[in-house]
This record gives structure tokens, C-alpha cells and sequence, in this order.
């Protein structure tokens, strides 16, 4: 996961464009990246009819054999109905469009095990997988401000101590710290519950699992940026008017430190998404995770298509709205595409 | 970067990197990592120096015993020894690893190169590939495969290499570029070096060195995503003393042993931060900016 945030930092942004108006230059930019994230989008959802067409197999033999739990092969009058219900007679690019048509009302398809739409299944566990994400990414935060405000920028041991952790807690893989926590906090302590569920007190376990190694990438990237302000010339004159070094560590520094931060919340909502997966294994708790789970060993790839292209929907939204909030926030981006 | 030394410098390779080493002090974390690496090394090559029982003989009488002097790091539910298990399972992990990495730093190479340096028709069609696959996350990538291949050693070793290709295609497409606007290249064209030689001579190795690293930091995060998948039971299956499997096995008697659960996911730790210490080193070292 480290590689991926260089990924982030990799990407250039190119100098402001000065001959053109600026308003045109706004709306330019506006346009270009909606239109990027609309062509991601097709493209995630394209990639993953793909694999639904190149899947190994006969699908309505897969979709007979799970529903059945039997392991056969069947005749063609058995798979004629089959065929003839989900559209599977139909050409290829006809099931294409039909597919596509279907995505902006948000029908995702029938899951071949449970026998239901995937919108609805996905409805129904959404709300616990959100609350879980969207619970560590704050946690994160509340962890990785302060932790960088005291340790970065002040002398190399201190330094060099906060960012070991760093470096530590992201490098743990969320499995584990999950089994760590449940053994000690749970089974030990007996401080929480250990079977899973969805309450306040089922929810904390699998928070800080998640947040921890975020908290940990979070504080790299706020730390570099914060110590490269630090150099910066107008931290001196604040100082030189006679700010005080904590007020102007807050007030001016952390500001800037934080939009690399940002910018790797908006990268973590996809993984944090995926990441989940994971947690909610190792806690038990209903939620997207457990349902991806048991649809990829089922092989149910219309309900593996449907989470994987609601990830990919979400990622690049989010992604888009940061980018158009940069644009708002960042004068210097308005003119580079 | 050390763009020009190669110019100047012809024998700035190997030797320099050694004599840099010799008068760096080596951190006291990179000398335990060391240490840790080389004994999973050890571990994977030849288990049975290292391992005090079998990894498969049961012995139902001293099942789920806690760590002791005899089992160092307890026994499962059937009463197999747990720390010759971490170490007969050390192979299979570290292989499905590496390989992971090995594919995808081929797949990384050949994109990444190719989508750097290829004319525009070709390259602007993979930039966008790579772009979509950004937006799918790792583990999701991974898994997508891996319901594609069906669970086994081999699919997981795919489907992990596969699922971090395209991260690795955008750094090594970021790197060749930053060398393709570098003088020195621009220089070896106005020679009039055909571009073939361009690209071995001057290229691949300046745009490669920064990257000598990130294999090391890859392949312990591969260990992590594989294990992973296989704590989910969609990898190596249970019986085989793989370290993801492990975990998934010891789930079911969390409650009374912790040792089933902790000691497994440590081997996993120890090698993902161990591999990443040194990775980071290295590129630290190949940048020249190691203290």
C-alpha cells in the first residue's frame, strides 16, 4: 500500500495555462475532469462485463448448479429458460447495452445465488460497511493531526520516533491488528463483544483496526508536507512578529500539511471500502465485505460485479469532488489540466 | 538522482554501491531486518534445519497446548507444532510473493515502458487502461481474479501480481519519462544512436535503478495481500501450513488459543516491515540520499 501513495505524489501538475481567461480556464478544467471520471467509470464497468463474458463455463450451468448446490452438467432443455430469462441467448453486444442501460437506474443485475437483485442486496448491507469506513477515516484523523503536530518539525529524534511509527502502523496488515485487538479486547479483556454485529459496542474493534494503518500513511504524508513548510519563509516572519511557535505550527503550517492529506483520504475511501472486506471477516460483521466474500467463492459474479463496480463509483466521485474542491480551495490549480 | 554518474563515472555500479555501504553506517533497523529476512530465507530453503517437529504429525494428546518449552510456539487444534508449521509454511509464502511480484513487475515493465515511450497511439489507449484499473483497489483487483481462476497457490499468485500491476506500470511510466527529458538521452539521440541502444544503454537502466528497491518493499506487501486472500478462504487451503492459511484455520479456536492466531500473522509482520525497511534503504541508497 506504501506504493500506491507514491502513485499520488507522482502525478504532475502542470504549469497554470496564463494566455486564456481564467473563467475559461476554470470551466475547462471542470469539463476535462468530469469527463475523465464519466470515461473511468465506463471503463470499470466494461472491464468488468469482460470478466462476466470470458468467466469459464456455461453461466446459466453455474447459475442451475448454485441454486441446486449440484455440481452437473445440465441439458439444453434445462438451460433454454435459464438462457432465455437473463438474456444470456442474446448477442453479446446486446447484453453489453442492456447491462449499460441498466447501470444509471441502478439495476445491477440478478444475483445467481440468492436469486435477487444486487441493488437490493447491496442496499440492504450497505449501511454497516459505511459506517465502519467512514468511522475509521474520522478516527484516523482525530490520530494523525495531533500526532504529527507534536512529533514533526521538532528536532531529529522526536522526528525520527514519530515517523517509525508511522512507518510501523502502516506496514501491519488489518488482519492481523484485527485479530490482536479481538483477542485482547475481546476475548481477554472481555471489554467488547466477540461475536459480530452492528451495535455501538461491535463497532469499535473493527474502527480502529481499519484506522490504524490509515492513521499511519495519513501521518507520512501530513509529516513531509509539514516539515517542508516548516522551512518556508513566511513560518519565520510569523515567528519574527511575534507569533508563538504552537500557533504558528497550528494556525499556518498544519494548514498546508493537510492537503496531501486529503488528497490520500480520497485515494483511502476506495480502500477503506475494500478493506473492510477483510475487517468484517475477522469480526464477523454483516456488511459488503461478508457478502463479496462469500459471492467470489460462490462464483456469483453478477453480485461480485455489482460491489466491485459500486467501489469503483465511489472512488472516482469522491476523487472528482476532491479535485473539484482542490479547484475552489488551490488558485494555483485553476489553470492546469 | 544519479542520472549523470553513469556518464562519468562508468564503474559507478556495483562497486560504488558497496563502497557507499562501507562508509554509511548501516542503521541497527536494516541489520535486523536483515536478520529476519535471512532467516525466512533459510527457513524457505531448507525448513528442516530450522523446524524442531514435523509440519503435518499429529499428536492428539497435546492438542491446543499454549507455548512451552517443548511446542515454543504451542500446538493446533490436533496438535501439530505450530512454530515448525510457520516454518515449513514459509516456502509456499514467500514464493507466492515473490512470484506475485515477478508478474507484476513484468506486466509493470512492459506497460510501463510502453506506455512512456511508444508513439502516441499506442501509449494514450494503455494510459487509459491504467487509469481505470487504478480505480479498482488492490484487494478488490485481486479478488476479481481470483473468482475468475478459482482458489489455489497459483491463481493467488496471479491474482495478487495481477491486482499490483497497475500501480507499479504508473511509477515505472512516471520514472522513464522524468529519464526521457533528461539531457543525456537527448544527447545519445543527437548522436545519432539508434534508438534501440538508446533505450538499453541509457533508458532501462537509469529509469530501473530508483525502482531496485520497490521490488524488495513489493514483495513483502505481496506476502500481505496473499495471506490475505487466504485468511478469507480464497487461497491456499488450510491443510497446507501456508501462513494465510494458518490464520484461517486458527480462526475457529481463537477463543481458547491465541497463539493459533498471533504467532502466524507475526511471521507475516515481521516479513512485510522487514522487506519494506530494506526496500526503502536501498532506494534511499540508489537515490543518494542516504544519511
Amino acid at each position: 500500500m506504501a506504493v500506491d501513495s507514491s502513485i499520488i505524489e507522482a502525478v504532475p501538475i502542470s504549469g497554470a495555462n496564463a494566455q486564456r481567461h481564467p473563467a475559461v480556464n476554470i470551466l475547462r478544467t471542470v469539463l476535462l475532469k468530469v469527463g475523465s471520471a464519466i470515461f473511468v467509470l465506463w471503463g470499470a464497468v466494461t472491464i468488468t462485463f469482460i470478466v462476466l463474458m470470458v468467466l469459464p463455463g456455461d453461466r446459466a450451468t453455474i447459475l442451475l448448479n448454485i441454486t441446486s448446490g449440484q455440481t452437473i452438467a445440465r441439458t439444453p432443455e434445462e438451460l433454454a429458460p435459464i438462457n432465455a430469462l437473463y438474456g444470456f441467448d442474446q448477442p453479446i453486444l446486446t447484453q453489453y447495452i442492456h447491462y449499460i442501460a441498466g447501470l444509471p437506474h441502478g439495476d445491477l443485475g440478478t444475483s445467481f445465488e440468492l436469486q435477487r437483485s444486487v441493488a437490493n442486496i447491496i442496499g440492504e448491507q450497505i449501511a454497516p460497511t459505511f459506517t465502519l469506513a467512514g468511522s475509521a477515516l474520522l478516527l484516523a484523523w482525530i490520530f494523525a493531526v495531533p500526532w504529527t503536530l507534536f512529533t514533526a518539525g521538532r528536532g531529529r529524534r522526536i522526528g525520527a520516533f514519530g515517523s517509525a511509527t508511522e512507518t510501523i502502523m502502516a506496514g501491519l496488515p488489518q488482519y492481523w491488528i484485527g485479530i490482536l485487538l479481538l483477542i485482547v479486547f475481546a476475548i481477554g479483556l472481555r471489554w467488547f463483544p466477540v461475536i459480530g454485529g452492528t451495535s455501538f459496542m461491535n463497532t469499535v474493534l473493527p474502527t480502529v483496526t481499519l484506522a490504524v494503518p490509515l492513521a499511519g500513511f495519513l501521518g507520512q504524508s501530513i509529516r513531509s508536507e509539514f516539515d517542508r513548510t516548516m522551512r518556508e519563509p513566511f513560518v519565520l516572519s510569523a515567528r519574527a512578529r511575534g507569533m508563538s511557535g504552537v500557533g504558528v505550527r497550528a494556525r499556518h503550517v498544519l494548514r498546508h500539511a493537510l492537503i496531501p492529506g486529503i488528497t490520500l483520504s480520497g485515494w483511502a475511501i476506495g480502500h477503506l471500502l475494500s478493506g473492510t472486506v477483510l475487517v468484517e471477516t475477522v469480526f464477523a460483521r454483516p456488511g459488503l465485505g461478508a457478502i463479496l466474500v462469500n459471492a467470489v467463492s460462490n462464483k456469483d459474479f453478477a453480485l461480485v460485479s455489482g460491489c466491485v463496480i459500486l467501489n469503483s463509483f465511489l472512488y472516482v466521485v469522491i476523487n472528482l469532488v476532491l479535485d473539484l474542491i482542490y479547484l475552489v480551495v488551490d488558485p494555483r490549480l485553476r489553470g492546469a489540466v | 538522482m544519479t542520472d549523470v554518474t553513469t556518464d562519468i563515472r562508468p564503474a559507478a555500479g556495483r562497486a560504488g554501491l558497496v563502497s557507499r555501504l562501507a562508509i554509511v553506517r548501516v542503521p541497527v533497523s536494516i541489520v535486523l531486518s536483515a536478520l529476519a529476512v535471512l532467516f525466512f530465507v533459510i527457513a524457505a530453503a531448507a525448513p528442516s534445519v530450522l523446524s524442531t517437529h514435523s509440519a503435518f504429525d499429529t499428536d492428539l494428546l497435546s492438542s491446543l497446548t499454549p507455548p512451552a518449552a517443548d511446542h515454543w510456539l504451542g500446538t493446533d487444534d490436533i496438535g501439530r507444532d505450530l512454530y515448525s508449521r510457520i516454518i515449513w509454511g514459509t516456502r509456499g509464502s514467500l514464493l507466492i510473493g515473490v512470484g506475485a511480484m515477478a508478474v507484476a513487475f513484468a506486466g509493470a515493465t512492459v506497460l510501463g515502458f510502453t506506455a512512456a515511450l511508444a508513439p502516441k497511439w499506442v501509449a494514450q489507449p494503455i494510459n487509459r487502461i491504467l487509469e481505470i484499473l487504478l480505480a479498482f483497489p488492490t484487494l478488490l483487483l485481486a479478488l476479481l481474479f481470483v473468482a475468475l481462476l478459482g482458489p489455489s497457490a497459483t491463481s493467488l499468485l496471479i491474482s495478487v501480481g495481477l491486482g499490483t500491476t497497475p500501480g507499479y506500470a504508473r511509477l515505472i511510466r512516471a520514472q522513464t519519462l522524468k529519464v526521457k527529458q533528461s539531457g543525456y538521452v537527448e544527447a545519445a539521440r543527437a548522436l545519432g544512436h539508434p534508438w534501440q541502444i538508446v533505450f538499453i544503454q541509457h533508458i532501462a537502466p537509469n529509469a530501473f535503478r530508483p525502482l531496485v528497491g520497490l521490488v524488495a518493499l513489493g514483495i513483502g506487501q505481496s506476502v500481505v495481500w496473499a495471506s490475505g486472500l487466504s485468511f478469507l478462504g480464497l487461497g491456499v487451503a488450510p491443510p497446507s501450513p501456508e501462513w494465510g492459511a494458518l490464520l484461517e484455520a486458527g480462526k475457529a479456536s481463537i477463543t481458547v488459543a491465541w497463539w493459533l492466531e498471533i504467532f502466524p500473522g507475526l511471521a507475516i509482520v515481521l516479513v512485510a516491515l522487514s522487506f519494506t525497511q530494506i526496500g526503502q534503504y536501498i532506494q534511499d541508497l540508489a537515490e543518494g540520499n542516504a544519511r
